[in-house]
């Protein structure tokens, strides 16, 4: 067993090496942006994170508006377990084990992002629990470093157990693995609700300090996450021998339209109330839609994602449009366009302007943060395009413990 | 005056020295080189990367890390740097009032603070904010300019509100931090390790006040500005990369003097002294005029009172 597995991690580490030249180039490319990161981070540690726009008004900013909208992509991952688990419908199932991928991807990038944005790095240990020394249960921050662990740890070995089966020509354990999946969904839930719970704890910040903010995370992410995979189970499909039917694609989109309806109903239940009532908690989101003292630079961005919004959820609403290839697709495009506005400078930005003295202090990500940001994106897309590269034939049943050797050995032309 | 949160024991408790030790021993030399080589300076020390928590320190243990600091500031300033550890005197919580109807908003009082707490210079780290309001708005901080630079001051139609930390019994700095790098000491004053602190600034996004401020470079203190009368909580030189606040001037007013603000102040403005005291002029003030708390429906509960003397 523990032979076999050793044998599974060569094998995967030698079949991951191996493509063709899409494939490099794709690697090449993403090691560019590695490298481009790596070198803004290390500048960054020298400098401190002056070589950031961030400053005491607006003291978080690019980085941890990326990893807000990530842990949504995270938690997003259920939107497929739900229905394959929950109501064994077997067309979705297949593809479950690729949500948990891109939620362990999407981890690892949140992960990144924070350890970006912390001060002091090197001090990274005194988080650690046991070792340090975790403020919990007090700080939501010491939470989400525990929720957001554990979801990746859970990820991780069901990935990991899934596809070692596959590998041995084993059917999994379903006692083992079927808990696991179902604790999945509470623990998706509890990611993304703890991360908003991190700002909406703030009485300090009005604009999060909101009873609908986790719900509207949830919603939200549940928007985001699968229009990544509508999109890339459609390459899958092409560029692998992976089917995915249709029927699957269609019906995650249809459940999409729901969520997104839902998600831009709290949108407008939030803005009602704080529009409204007109009280001065209204300053923040008259700087994010109206600007304010003449400053108005997040008014077209949030526009930009309500627009996309509501035209993306009428998309995915009409039947017609959602089985339309082309409009699909743009659909997925104009929503992720709208949450990753919205998620990121969209809630951590006009949360802290006017700060807490009323000041206006205009934020803008700079070379640095967008370098670093490119250089985790790129860490995600890699750590994901590895583990596809691996999971593709293992899945399909070409790449086992037997077969394994002989295919690696055999000097074919590689699909992905 | 009040019923006090618990605090946290300020002393270091001898039972938790093995355990940090063997944590000590957990993390190892590697780890340190590792982190040594993600600071990129190079210039972290093994002691000053395995530190621990000041409030799990052994009495021993914070001898080694004081004559350790004081050891680096001198290399650094080319100085002596006393670094004290004098701790809450018993029987006091300390209370700061503040009288709007006399501060002109001349701000000696926010530079008193920088030269006196050795805040970076460039840029500038100030504690304490000075807001020109306007008199038909009252205390409104949408309408609050913290830059303002007329010839003369105070200005028609306008009064001054200086902001600093409140120092609250109910601190959401401390509530939130994750690491436990910042707490309420036993007199009231709200303090940051910041040899603990990983700069995550989920402090600066809770506080109601703007009162806590970040390293965001290396913190710039010429040698010849270098204030050497220090405490480990309170004004010793900062490394870059942590959250800093006021902290009452704790090397002064543990030791029976007032905090430079106080001291500076050209129009009595400013009232400090001791809550328990029935006799002091705080407790006068509080008895006397009409005081309120800024942002009081937030339930920070500040010992910081603003009051109208006249």
């Amino acid at each position: 067993m523990l032979r076999n597995f050793w044998q599974f991690i060569t094998d995967t580490l030698r079949l991951i090496t191996r493509g063709n030249r899409y494939y490099y180039a794709w690697i090449a490319f993403l090691l560019l942006l590695i490298a481009i990161g790596t070198g803004a981070y290390i500048g960054q540690v020298n400098e401190g994170l002056i070589v950031t726009r961030m400053r005491d008004q607006v003291s978080w900013g690019f980085y941890i508006g990326n990893f807000t909208f990530l842990v949504g992509v995270a938690a997003a991952a259920i939107m497929l377990v739900i229905p394959a688990y929950v109501y064994d419908w077997e067309p979705i199932k297949e593809i479950t084990i690729l949500g948990e991928m891109l939620a362990i991807s999407a981890l690892i990038m949140c992960l990144g992002f924070v350890m970006v944005d912390i001060g002091r790095p090197d001090r990274f240990w005194h988080i650690i629990p046991l070792v340090g020394r975790l403020n919990w249960p007090q700080s939501m921050l010491a939470w989400d470093v525990i929720v957001l662990n554990l979801y990746l740890l859970l990820n991780w070995f069901v990935v990991t157990y899934l596809l070692f089966c596959a590998y041995t020509d084993r059917h999994y354990v379903k006692k083992l693995v079927l808990p696991l999946v179902l604790l999945s969904i509470p623990m998706a839930v509890s990611i993304h609700t703890v991360t908003a719970y991190l700002y909406n704890g703030l009485a300090a910040r009005p604009f999060w300090n909101s009873a609908i903010l986790a719900p509207r995370f949830l919603a939200s992410a549940f928007c985001s996450g699968p229009a990544i995979l509508l999109i890339l189970l459609q390459v899958l499909r092409k560029t692998t021998k992976l089917s995915i039917k249709d029927e699957a694609i269609f019906k995650i989109a249809e459940l999409m339209a729901y969520t997104m309806g839902f998600n831009l109903f709290l949108t407008a239940a939030e803005a009602f109330k704080e529009l409204y009532s007109g009280t001065e908690h209204m300053v923040y989101f008259q700087y994010l839609l109206f600007g304010l003292k003449g400053h108005t630079t997040l008014v077209p961005f949030a526009w930009a994602s309500i627009l996309c919004g509501l035209a993306a959820f009428i998309l995915f609403l009409v039947p017609r449009f959602r089985t339309n290839w082309t409009l699909l697709n743009l659909g997925c495009v104009l929503i992720y366009a709208s949450v990753y506005i919205e998620k990121g400078m969209g809630l951590i930005i006009p949360g802290l302007t006017p700060d807490a003295l009323g000041e206006i202090y205009v934020y803008r990500p700079s070379y640095t943060e967008v370098a670093v940001a490119a250089g985790i994106f790129a860490i995600g897309f890699l750590v994901f395009t590895l583990m596809l590269k691996a999971a593709v034939p293992m899945m399909l049943g070409e790449f086992t413990l037997t077969r394994g050797r002989r295919r690696l050995d055999a000097p074919e032309a590689d699909p992905v | 005056m009040t019923a006090q949160e618990p605090i946290q024991p300020a002393e270091g408790c001898a039972s938790s020295t093995p355990g940090g030790g063997s944590r000590r021993e957990f993390l190892g030399t590697a780890v340190a080189a590792v982190a040594t080589a993600l600071t990129g300076c190079g210039k972290l020390s093994h002691e000053e990367f395995l530190q621990h928590n000041f409030r799990e320190l052994s009495k021993d243990e914070v001898r080694d890390v004081i004559a350790r600091l004081e050891r680096e500031y001198k290399e650094k300033y080319g100085r002596e740097v006393k670094v004290t550890n004098t701790a809450p005197l018993p029987g006091v919580i300390f209370g700061y009032a503040l009288d709007l109807s006399r501060c002109i908003g001349c701000r000696r009082c926010v530079h008193a603070c920088v030269k006196e707490n050795n805040q970076s210079r460039s840029p500038e780290v100030q504690w304490i904010r000075v807001l020109e309001l306007e008199k038909e708005e009252g205390v409104n901080l949408q309408h609050a300019d913290q830059y303002y630079d007329p010839a003369e001051v105070p200005r028609e139609g306008h009064f001054y509100m200086p902001v600093q930390c409140q120092q609250c019994k109910k601190p959401p700095c401390v509530k939130v931090c994750p690491v436990g790098a910042t707490w309420r000491e036993k007199d009231g004053i709200t303090v940051v390790d910041y040899n603990w602190c990983i700069g995550c600034r989920y402090c600066m996004a809770a506080c109601p006040y703007g009162a806590r401020h970040f390293n965001w470079g290396e913190p710039n203190l010429p040698p010849d500005q270098v204030n050497p009368d220090t405490h480990y909580l309170g004004n010793r030189p900062r490394p870059k990369g942590v959250v800093e606040k006021c902290t009452f001037c704790i090397q002064r007013t543990r030791k029976g003097l007032y905090p430079a603000c106080v001291e500076i102040c050209p129009t009595g403005s400013r009232k400090f002294g001791n809550l328990l005291d029935k006799t002091s002029e705080i407790r006068y003030v509080l008895e006397n005029k009409r005081v309120f708390k800024l942002k009081e429906e937030l339930n920070t509960q500040p010992n910081f009172f603003y009051f109208y003397g006249v």
